[in-house]
């Protein structure tokens, strides 16, 4: 039994970790919440739900279409929208979180609700972990999720895009005094984190229907893992995501499914009264600088 | 030398009637007192009269909007101190549950659950998002957004409070009439407290607050014990608000935590002006009635809101309110640039 | 100026990431006492400005002031115990009148606490503008501080400074930005209030006119302190020639 939980575990705290992962390099780097981040997913499911179902294409064509469209709708949404209201977190904040509430409501109105709205398993079958057996499509989201992880991690340290994101979120002013564009970069940020959503929600979704009350779950996720960890920090959002994944597997397999919300309000009101800048958080840091 | 283009540039100055009716000197005439006493007397004319002669369903729809009006002028009130709430239902809906269950348990009668509720509502969500006031605004945020929406899993999951199915059988007001009256006493209660409090000098430390928060705290005061009290007297008003809607539809539920009851309060500022009080009030009568003749369209009321709110924010950022008071006080002419 | 010690600075450290700002600097301030802090762009200056004022908490070291330890205490602590400070960066409440931006430090608790008439704030607000500077009986002190020029913004910062009637000043380039005429008319203001008995400490980068105010300058490069004394004796020393200057290049 506990083999199971900690499996369960693992590919919940893996896919928590997917889930934040756009969330977070967003917000690390240009330094927006991007709230629409959960419609950005809900989104990415459905539209490949159409290209597949209604259009007939292909999964190896739609996914990373959606994936791309996720991106571009992202970097659209800062270039249009909210590039005007840099600076200003006040509009920033509320700009996203209408931008994602129209979407999700438009969602279900459009009466997007209903079990034929699933994405097919990227790999059938199941294998063997130790007396238990595992799934292929949890498998793979565990696979996904490293793979991501290390990619990212060499590409934010070794490419000259992936520096300029990090030098972005350290000071955005030197940047641009090295001739960083930073409006673009941080367009490019938001497009990568869109990006990233989708390839969360393409993923993660096959498990169960695309619904619209998902994309306010995600949003959730995304926050308590974020706060948690600490805004910003690539490693405190690994360590959060286990952290959560772990305590939600073992309460929903202890007391139900209901209470691993719980958990993460649990998580998020210790957090502030223990270390209000999250584990790893640099809020100190960015505080200090006058 | 090549030609200088002629170049203009937008001038703004107070209309002659602004200038003559500035501090005493508008007792000298009819004409600029009614200036001056025009905006704030008409719209309370107007709203007294309403309030009379509507048909019984607009009348519940004014209730409605006095309600949201309060909600949004507590968020307004945050926003004056720096503070943007994505869960204004937070406080809505720990106003609504504390009067539900003061009625339901203790049988207390509305003229006590709405006022005591009030306090304890604010109370309990100051003490719940105090330790967030330390870090950057956008925590606050997000905090706020996150507890109303655990706060229903929890509901739902331990069925306390009612659970699912929520407290029914709380008391009503005697009349509509009663009903409509306190509704709106309450509106104006709020409107003119806030914008009072705001023109003291301890309304004008709260503003420092958002505007420059190092150079208030370098002059000896605590900016986070402030926050939490600006916090306590905002989320007093918008549980009071809650609670009040306990008792008009005689049942609390997980409803109250909706998502409606923390976007339309920024709606309605973002749309009528924020950092005014008074802006928001605008917005909240001019997006709450508009929903109800949208009611038929359902779930896109919210998607409404949301592109209103974004409409806004990018194409009037000052809002409807502040664009009209501009309007008011002062006249615009192009004017050549100096050289 | 008694001998008292009112400020106490001992092995200040903070580091940044990578970069040491302030390495071990200590010093004392004596009641009553002018002490000027230079050295080169970069050297911690305002670093340590803001640990000492409680904006940043060192990674190691004290501050005491008056006897009291004030180590990491946040600054509106620091600020109630008398220490005032001004910001390099002058960022006044834009919309509101120059003499009701003083509204607000005027009604922080301290200056009830030390005695100061806080019943009409306005009143104070435009004897305080008077004493930095403002010409009384013109319009300049209603208009709105972010149409006021550089000079009186920074007079501005000193009243705001001034308001909750510190013990300790620290002011943080003031002269910074200035005219020579409007430093000539600001160093009157200094000078008496040194007179008045208040303890200064100056962080500046024009040397002339803060050597005329200050008795004592202490020298930072790179978080060091690498000189301290009058000022004649320290603008001779070789440490800080080099600083500031540079090493003359071989054969030069």
């Amino acid at each position: 039994m506990i083999w199971g939980a900690l499996l369960y575990g693992v590919v919940n705290s893996i896919g928590l970790a997917l889930m934040a992962l756009g969330f977070n390099l967003t917000f690390g780097i240009s330094g927006i919440a991007n709230f629409s981040y959960g419609a950005m997913y809900v989104f990415a499911g459905y539209g490949t739900w159409m290209l597949f179902q209604k259009l007939g294409a292909p999964l190896f064509v739609s996914i990373p279409t959606m994936v791309f469209l996720t991106g571009l709708t992202g970097a659209i949404m800062y270039r249009l929208v909210l590039v005007r209201l840099r600076g200003l977190v006040i509009s920033e904040v509320i700009a996203t979180f209408g931008i994602g509430l129209a979407a999700l409501e438009l969602f279900r109105f459009m009466g997007l609700i209903g079990f034929e709205y699933t994405l097919p398993v990227l790999v059938e079958g199941s294998i063997q972990v130790g007396p238990f057996f595992l799934d292929l499509q949890r498998a793979f989201i565990i696979v996904c999720g490293i793979l991501l992880t290390a990619f990212l991690w060499v590409f934010t340290r070794y490419s000259p895009v992936g520096l300029a994101f990090r030098g972005m979120a350290q000071d955005e002013y030197t940047a641009l005094c090295l001739g960083i564009d930073t409006d673009k970069v941080a367009m490019l940020a938001m497009g990568l984190g869109g990006g990233l959503c989708a390839l969360a929600a393409v993923v993660i979704l096959p498990l169960g229907t695309i619904s619209v009350d998902a994309g306010y779950d995600v949003l959730l996720e995304a926050l308590a893992v974020c706060i948690v960890g600490g805004l910003g920090s690539a490693v405190g959002m690994v360590v959060a995501s286990f952290i959560l994944g772990m305590a939600q597997s073992m309460a929903s397999m202890f007391m139900g499914s209901h209470w691993m919300m719980i958990v993460n309000l649990v998580a998020i009101l210790i957090i502030l009264a223990a270390r209000p800048s999250g584990l790893l958080g640099k809020q100190k840091e960015l505080e200090e600088r006058i | 030398m090549p030609d200088k283009e002629k170049r203009l540039r937008k001038e703004r100055l107070d209309r002659g009637i602004k200038a003559r009716s500035e501090d005493i000197f508008a007792l000298s005439s009819w004409k600029e007192i009614s200036y001056l006493l025009a905006p704030r007397v008409l719209p309370l004319a107007a709203l007294s009269f309403l309030a009379l002669v509507l048909p019984i369903y607009w009348k519940k729809v004014l209730v409605t909007t006095a309600i949201f009006g309060i909600l949004a002028m507590s968020w307004d009130l945050l926003v004056c101190t720096g503070l943007v709430s994505l869960g204004q239902a937070l406080f809505f809906g720990v106003g609504a549950y504390v009067a539900g269950s003061l009625n339901h348990k203790l049988g207390l009668p509305w003229w006590c659950t709405i006022w005591t509720s009030g306090l304890l509502g604010g109370l309990l969500c100051s003490a719940i998002l105090a330790p967030v006031l330390r870090l950057r605004g956008i925590y606050f945020s997000m905090v706020t957004l996150v507890v109303p929406l655990m706060l229903v899993r929890i509901i739902e999951a331990t069925k306390i409070l009612g659970g699912t199915e929520g407290l029914s059988g709380i008391q009503g007001f005697p009349t509509l009439t009663v009903e409509l009256f306190l509704s709106l006493g309450m509106f104006l209660c709020v409107l003119f407290g806030y914008r009072r409090l705001l023109g003291t000098d301890y309304g004008l430390v709260l503003q420092g607050i958002r505007d420059n928060d190092r150079s208030v705290m370098s002059a000896g005061i605590n900016v986070y014990w402030l926050k939490a009290q600006a916090l306590f007297l905002a989320g007093s008003a918008a549980a009071m608000a809650g609670a009040f809607m306990t008792h008009a539809y005689m049942f609390v539920g997980m409803p109250v935590f909706a998502l409606d009851y923390s976007i339309l309060p920024i709606a309605a500022a973002v749309v009528g002006g924020m950092g005014s009080i008074a802006g928001p009030a605008v917005g909240a009568f001019l997006l709450v009635p508009l929903s109800e003749a949208l009611r038929a369209l359902g779930a896109l009321r919210i998607v409404f809101y949301g592109v209103f709110l974004v409409i806004f924010v990018v194409g009037l950022p000052e809002g409807i309110l502040h664009y009209l008071q501009r309007k008011y006080y002062q006249f615009e002419r192009w004017v050549s640039v100096e050289e | 100026m008694s001998g008292k010690i009112i400020l106490d600075v001992v092995e200040l450290v903070k580091d940044f990431g990578g970069v040491r700002a302030v390495d071990r600097v200590s010093f004392k301030l004596r009641e009553g006492e002018a002490l000027g802090i230079i050295g080169p762009n970069g050297s911690g200056k305002t670093t340590l400005v803001n640990i000492i004022t409680g904006f940043v908490k060192p990674d190691s070291g004290e501050v005491f002031f008056k006897g009291e330890r004030i180590t990491a205490l946040p600054p509106y602590s620091v600020a109630r115990r008398g220490i005032g400070r001004t910001f390099q960066m002058a960022r006044p409440f834009y919309k509101l009148p120059a003499y009701r931006n003083l509204i607000v430090p005027l009604w922080s608790p301290r200056v009830r606490a030390s005695g100061g008439k806080y019943g009409d704030r306005e009143a104070v607000a435009l004897d305080l503008l008077e004493e930095v500077g403002f010409e009384r009986d013109s319009s300049v002190p209603f208009k709105p501080a972010g149409a006021l020029p550089h000079g009186y913004l920074k007079r501005l910062e000193l009243a705001r400074c001034l308001a909750i009637r510190p013990e300790l000043i620290i002011l943080d380039e003031l002269f910074s930005g200035l005219s020579l005429a409007e430093v000539a008319s600001t160093v009157p203001i200094i000078e008496k209030l040194q007179e008045e008995g208040h303890s200064l400490i100056m962080v500046e980068h024009r040397l002339r006119e803060l050597f005329r105010i200050v008795d004592r300058v202490i020298v930072l490069n790179y978080g060091q302190k690498i000189a301290e004394g009058n000022p004649r004796e320290v603008m001779e020393s070789e440490a800080v020639k080099k600083a500031y200057l540079g090493v003359e290049p071989e054969g030069g």
